[in-house]
């Protein structure tokens, strides 16, 4: 108990540092996913300013300019079947690749995050209810799921982002359940409990910040699997439509230049590629720096 | 052994003083299911109809091997699961009963704290030691600024310095540190009573000792009443005035600490004491031990349920349950060779 060799002051200045602090400082030390971060903060930001960085209009082709290869003049990424700019596509694409990633991500980590909290706080018959109504999802694959729900739904972005969200509650729920069927059997919530506190003041306080830690960095490893799926919805044509720049979309309109020119079609793939393999990392590394134990 | 004249030693409460608790035929029966479709399975008799009763400002230790219901008992007492049948009386008012006779679980909370064995799970891993002490004062409606004094002042209490400490996380602590903690949890709400659920077991011994005094000086300060729940005799011997021994569920002897001790008359407590380590040499016992485990508390037989180990087992004692005698002052044995008339060779003559 008595740590007389080190100073006081030592002491509160490693300890004073709050629980948001201390995962940035782990964070920060962990080298690939800093490198992560920063790959992915790259690819939002040039989506975001996409008209103030790419060198050309994205849906202006010209017909000369056809299927360019790498490091044409003025193309130095080459152009796609309908002489567009492949960088200028890439970096508009991400744009709807990254909402479409993200967004049906957030939605159902919002609504799995409380079936499964509520399923897991309350038990019984209640958590039967909802639990097994979430395991019928389990019975079709994700990929048929969204399919047959975009499609039921009809193309477009919107009910695609909803058929995605679909798909990604199941598993959010599932993984906040047990979460918080474990949390709820500490002995902390006992104790909570026995100072009179009531259930709604016990999942604020005890169980959110214990539940929803794990639950976030599950979500975040979904958004890659969320932008795959958005890709093959709109390669499909389930999801966004031409002359619209999405990587998916692009994939599939590349996808007849395949032979001819192989590694501007590729292009595309490897964004997603790249961008998945990021948010993978980086949740992670979330993993391991939100760990307070260590 | 034989009777209620040997009354060397007065009751260790003084003799005007009241119960503060009064536990009354309390039961808790736990169903298993197998089976697809849950279907019966036996009962585990967890609690079966104890009654007790806890004196203002005494310790009442509570021993038994695991599975005996000590902490079902612990649990019960505080509403953390609800009795099959029974009553809890705090002040002389049903606990969960409508006023004006009944006092609402919220308000018996309030009274009645409870320290846990699992010094590192009973602590969110999440808050500060501050925010987790400070919780239960914020939710009884402390302001939390008020609150957060409080929790320095009960740091303080305990032994930890809070400048040092109120910040930090539960992880961050010793075992010895984190039950200081959740000391100064259950005492945040000022209660009359704390429940001791095996609060030092998973403390080495040099920093159980540490505990077990600071949880007499707080006893002596803050005019507590104890319910320390063990499975550790010298502890249990060191710290109570009164001690009930339990088994499979049912109160086999309670009585003074002097007369559990001095005056055994339950064959189950003799068999327990005689297991206890001594540190000297020459009290070591001879005796063999209990042999075999407990039996099932899956439906036990009828009887006296100790009667399955029991070197003094008769016939008589599968007849019924033995109902709680008087082996001495204050001191009362749940066994037939202590009731005068019942039967057994060994009792004493009507």
């Amino acid at each position: 108990m008595n740590t007389p060799s080190i100073p006081e002051k030592v002491v509160a200045a490693a300890t004073a540092r709050g629980y948001w602090k201390s995962v940035f400082f782990r964070l920060m030390r962990d080298k690939v996913t800093v490198v992560c971060l920063l790959v992915l903060l790259a690819v939002v930001f040039m989506a975001i300013f996409a008209p103030l960085i790419a060198p050309y209009d994205p849906f202006k082709g010209s017909i000369l300019k056809r299927l360019l290869p790498f490091g044409s003049e003025g193309f130095p990424l080459g152009t796609d079947e309908l002489g567009r700019d492949m960088i200028t596509r890439l970096i508009y694409g991400g744009r709807l690749s990254l909402v479409m990633g993200i967004t049906p991500v957030i939605a159902a980590l919002v609504i799995g995050a409380f079936l499964g909290i509520i399923a897991g706080f309350m038990g019984g018959h209640t958590n039967t209810a909802i639990m097994r109504t979430i395991d019928v999802f389990y019975a079709f694959p994700s990929v048929l799921l969204a399919v047959a729900i975009s499609g039921a739904l009809g193309a477009g972005i919107f009910n695609a982002m909803v058929a995605l969200t679909v798909v990604f509650i199941p598993p959010i729920a599932r993984v906040s359940e047990s979460v918080t069927t474990q949390v709820r059997s500490l002995d902390f919530v006992e104790a909570a409990r026995a100072s009179g506190a009531s259930s709604l003041t016990i999942i604020r306080v005890h169980i959110l910040g214990n539940v929803l830690g794990p639950v976030f960095i599950y979500s975040t490893s979904l958004i890659s699997v969320s932008m795959i799926l958005a890709s093959g919805l709109s390669f499909l044509g389930l999801g966004t439509k031409p002359p619209e720049a999405e990587w998916g979309l692009m994939l599939n309109t590349l996808r007849t230049a395949i032979y001819l020119n192989p590694w501007v079609a590729a292009l595309p793939g490897t964004m997603i590629f790249i961008v998945s393999i990021c948010f993978n990392m980086l949740a992670d590394g979330l993993r391991s720096a939100m760990d307070v134990t260590q | 052994m034989t009777g209620s004249a040997q009354g060397d030693k007065a009751p260790p409460y003084p003799p005007g003083a009241r119960p503060i608790l009064e536990v009354r035929e309390l039961r808790k029966h736990f169903p298993l299911k197998t089976g697809m479709f849950g279907q019966g399975a036996g009962t585990v008799h967890a609690v079966d109809d104890i009654s007790f009763s806890v004196m203002t400002g005494e310790t009442l230790g509570i021993v038994g091997e695991s599975g005996c219901g000590k902490s079902t008992t612990a649990r019960l007492l505080m509403r953390l699961i609800d009795p099959d049948a029974g009553r809890v009386l705090l002040d002389g008012k049903g606990i969960a009963e409508p006023a004006p006779t009944g006092l609402e679980v919220r308000d018996a909370r309030r009274q009645m704290q409870m320290v846990f064995q699992d010094s590192f799970a009973s602590l969110n891993p999440r808050l500060t030691i501050e925010d987790s002490i400070a919780f239960g004062p914020i939710v009884h409606g402390l302001p939390t600024k008020q609150a957060k004094a409080r929790a320095r002042e009960l740091l303080n209490k305990v032994g930890l310095a809070p400048e040092r400490f109120a910040a930090r996380y539960p992880h961050e602590l010793s075992g010895g540190q984190r039950q200081r903690i959740n000391i100064a949890r259950a005492l945040a709400l000022e209660p009359r009573i704390v429940i001791l659920d095996e609060a030092v077991s998973a403390l080495d011994k040099s920093v159980e000792a540490q505990v077990l005094n600071l949880l007499l000086d707080l006893k002596k300060e803050f005019g507590l009443t104890y319910l320390f729940i063990s499975h550790d005799l010298n502890v249990v011997r060191y710290m109570s005035d009164r001690v009930m021994v339990m088994y499979l569920g049912k109160v086999a002897e309670i009585g003074p600490v002097e007369s559990i001790y001095g005056r055994t008359a339950h064959p189950y407590t003799t068999a327990l004491l005689s297991a206890m380590p001594s540190m000297d040499p020459g009290k070591r016992t001879e005796a063999p031990p209990l042999v075999g485990d407990p039996p099932s508390p899956i439906d036990p037989p009828p009887g006296c349920r100790f009667r399955t180990r029991c070197p003094h087992a008769e016939e008589i004692c599968g007849a019924g349950d033995p109902v709680l005698a008087l082996a001495g002052e204050a001191h009362h044995v749940a066994c037939l060779m202590m009731k005068a008339g019942s039967g057994h060779s060994k009792a004493p003559a009507a």
